[in-house]
């Protein structure tokens, strides 16, 4: 594969493990474990059981036809919101979990920004029995209250992060330093394809279930195993590179990745990391991201908390640099008129990370016959609050 | 100077090597120099000056804090080597900078290395530069300017690793005392000090200078029991943290760990 991790964990020169070393003998015993885990059997009927039985897949790809009608195209979603707990998030906490038991390890963390990966990994750890602590920005803790209740509910310790500008990239910071201070007991459970290597690449195969059964459904639904296009949302990117993965080397389909512009790109309120940012190391590795003439981090802004992320992860780095991704950007404003649309149209409240890729439909041209699929990563219960409030 | 000053420093046999850890632009943006004048007065051996970052993986709450105000105070990579060179004007013991990979990268690796030797500085330390990546990429580079990188060894780095971080590393390898980010924990366990025996079997090129964990005359004692040197750095910012006069402070706090 073209577009593959490779052995010193770099998609072309972006990636690596740029971690200090306090942090080297946690990552290696990742390193050297997680693909003997991974592709052992017992790992993946376990895994594949609890995807089925549990997650309530595979999610279903639903012609979308009012939508299509709209666009005069053909336009499918992928039903990623229709997972327990609401977004693709579960299908990387279930596969990590499995990982981290194996590893023997008792004590999870994570890092959560909107709290959806949050919630997954508590859901998990509730699931497995295993001790729960969760970082997450205390001013997404106050703007994220429902999922700071179901998180504690489920068992999980919800510790604020106060440090820096207090959001997801300062709960990540602080999941990585508790990961410093428990380096033997404790598993440190990433939630997008962001971090050193291997979490880019385990997260995303974690993930690829997404487009291996897009390929199955497409051949029931079109009588071909490809659409023309992929359009998915990107914050650190796990969505998009679950529903890009299994046809990264199939040149014919057109990779589509919406970044959140917030206000607008140059509005100072942006998200929109392939436009404004450059390449530097963010939570160790090599990447696009934003930050200032001394390479100091810049706080990002959409309203969508899971696309508030000063980076992308390096595989996407990887693919927009050499123009395998096309990337096109919403903004707030255009998610929320996107979302509603759906809603009026399908009967279907989209997560405002999912209504940013739903917004790239306005800006590309279709051909009626072509294949579109969008992927629906999660459902709006979460975000009732913003669409109220902007309607 | 570079590697030589900070060789020279070793080469004197001189017992209790200290070193102290300032964050460049605290707690006021111009207080660097003056403290590190006074730490070389009251006879700090080297100085570590700490290039504020915004997102520091390594450091504990005390170090973040600090670099946060700095930040906040409008320190930039200007006034990191301005402020090093007053400082080297006054003072002839070594000055390392510390700060992390993304910094050194945005900044370019050639035209940082120029600015540190334009500076007067002697070595650095960049605790997420990989050392496979060091290796094969930037080291040559770094021998270009005559500045080299000391890097971090922890109780969980294998002796094989040990060997291979000692060769790329000059000046001193930096011997993390536990397995946490700065300013974590206080005093030593038995089983650190056996860590810091195992190191010292292994007989390694350079020195070898023991940092985080290091509070007070007694632990710095501890510490250069087993280590040719020691670095606080947490303590000394708390110090200043609750200082109303900190060139005083700064004197009074090295004058303790060294009288």
């Amino acid at each position: 594969m073209q577009y593959e991790v490779d052995k010193l964990g770099f998609y072309g020169k972006y990636g690596g493990a740029f971690i200090p070393e306090l942090l080297h003998s946690n990552v290696e015993e990742l390193e050297d474990n997680y693909l003997k885990i991974i592709n052992s059997d017992s790992f993946q009927k376990e895994f594949r059981a609890l995807l089925r039985d549990y997650v309530g897949r595979p999610s279903p790809l639903y012609f979308a036809k009012r939508l299509s009608e709209k666009y005069n195209t053909k336009i499918y979603l992928k039903r990623e919101d229709l997972n327990h707990t609401g977004a693709h998030k579960i299908n990387n906490t279930i596969g990590q979990i499995l990982l981290a038991k194996r590893l023997g390890k008792t004590r999870i963390i994570a890092e959560t920004g909107a709290g959806q990966h949050g919630v997954a990994t508590a859901t998990v750890c509730a699931l497995m029995d295993l001790q729960c602590v969760v970082y997450m920005g205390e001013i997404d803790i106050a703007r994220q209250a429902p999922n700071v209740s179901r998180m504690k509910m489920l068992g999980a310790e919800v510790r604020p992060a106060k440090s820096g500008s207090k959001t997801l990239k300062d709960a990540t910071n602080e999941a990585i330093r508790d990961w410093i201070n428990n380096p033997k007991d404790t598993y440190y459970l990433i939630g997008s394809v962001v971090g050193p290597h291997p979490y880019p690449d385990m997260v995303a195969l974690f993930q690829s279930v997404i487009s291996e059964e897009i390929k199955k459904q497409l051949k029931d639904k079109e009588n071909r195993d490809y659409p023309d296009r992929i359009i998915a949302c990107i914050g650190g990117g796990s969505n998009a590179a679950g529903a890009y993965y299994h046809y990264l080397d199939d040149e014919k389909v057109e990779l589509v990745s919406v970044e959140a512009a917030g206000l607008g790109i140059n509005s100072g309120e942006s998200a929109a990391t392939s436009v404004l940012g450059s390449d530097g190391v963010i939570h160790g590795s090599m990447t696009k991201l934003m930050q200032d003439k001394d390479g100091q981090i810049i706080e990002p802004y959409s309203i969508s908390a899971g696309l508030d992320y000063p980076g992308i992860g390096p595989l996407h780095a990887h693919l927009i640099e050499s123009g395998r991704s096309k990337v096109l950007n919403a903004t707030d404003e255009e998610a929320i008129k996107a979302g509603l649309l759906l809603t009026r149209l399908e009967g279907i409240i989209p997560a405002l990370e999912s209504a940013h890729a739903l917004a790239a439909l306005e800006k590309i041209e279709f051909k009626p016959e072509e294949v579109t699929v969008v992927n629906l990563s999660g459902r709006g219960d979460k975000d009732m609050k913003a669409y109220l409030k902007n309607t | 100077m570079g590697k030589e000053r900070i060789n020279n420093l070793f080469n004197k046999n001189k017992k209790e090597i200290l070193s102290i850890y300032l964050t460049t632009g605290y707690p006021e943006i111009d207080s660097m120099p003056v403290l590190a004048e006074k730490l070389a007065g009251a006879g700090v051996d080297f100085l570590e000056l700490g290039m504020p970052y915004s997102d520091p993986l390594a450091d504990g709450e005390t170090i973040q804090y600090s670099s946060s105000i700095a930040l906040k105070n409008g320190i930039d990579f200007d006034q990191y080597f301005n402020q090093a060179k007053a400082v080297r004007q006054n003072i002839d013991i070594p000055l390392l900078f510390m700060g992390y990979f993304n910094q050194v990268l945005r900044i370019g690796i050639d035209t940082f290395l120029d600015k540190c030797v334009d500076s007067g500085i002697d070595g650095l330390i960049i605790p997420d530069m990989p050392p496979e990546v060091y290796k094969n990429k930037y080291k040559p580079i770094f021998d270009k300017y005559d500045l080299g990188l000391s890097f971090l060894i922890t109780p969980t780095t294998s002796d094989e690793r040990i060997k291979m971080l000692d060769e790329l590393s000059s000046g001193f390898v930096y011997v993390v005392s536990t397995s946490s980010t700065t300013g974590k924990t206080i005093g030593f366990s038995d089983s650190q000090i056996d860590y810091f025996k195992r190191i010292n079997k292994l007989n390694l090129n350079n020195p070898m200078v023991i940092g985080f964990g290091i509070s007070d005359k007694q632990t710095f004692r501890i510490a250069n029991k087993h280590s040719d040197g020691a670095i606080i750095g947490s303590a000394f910012i708390k110090a200043l943290k609750d200082s109303k006069d900190i060139e005083k402070t700064a004197m009074e706090f090295a004058q303790n760990i060294i009288k």
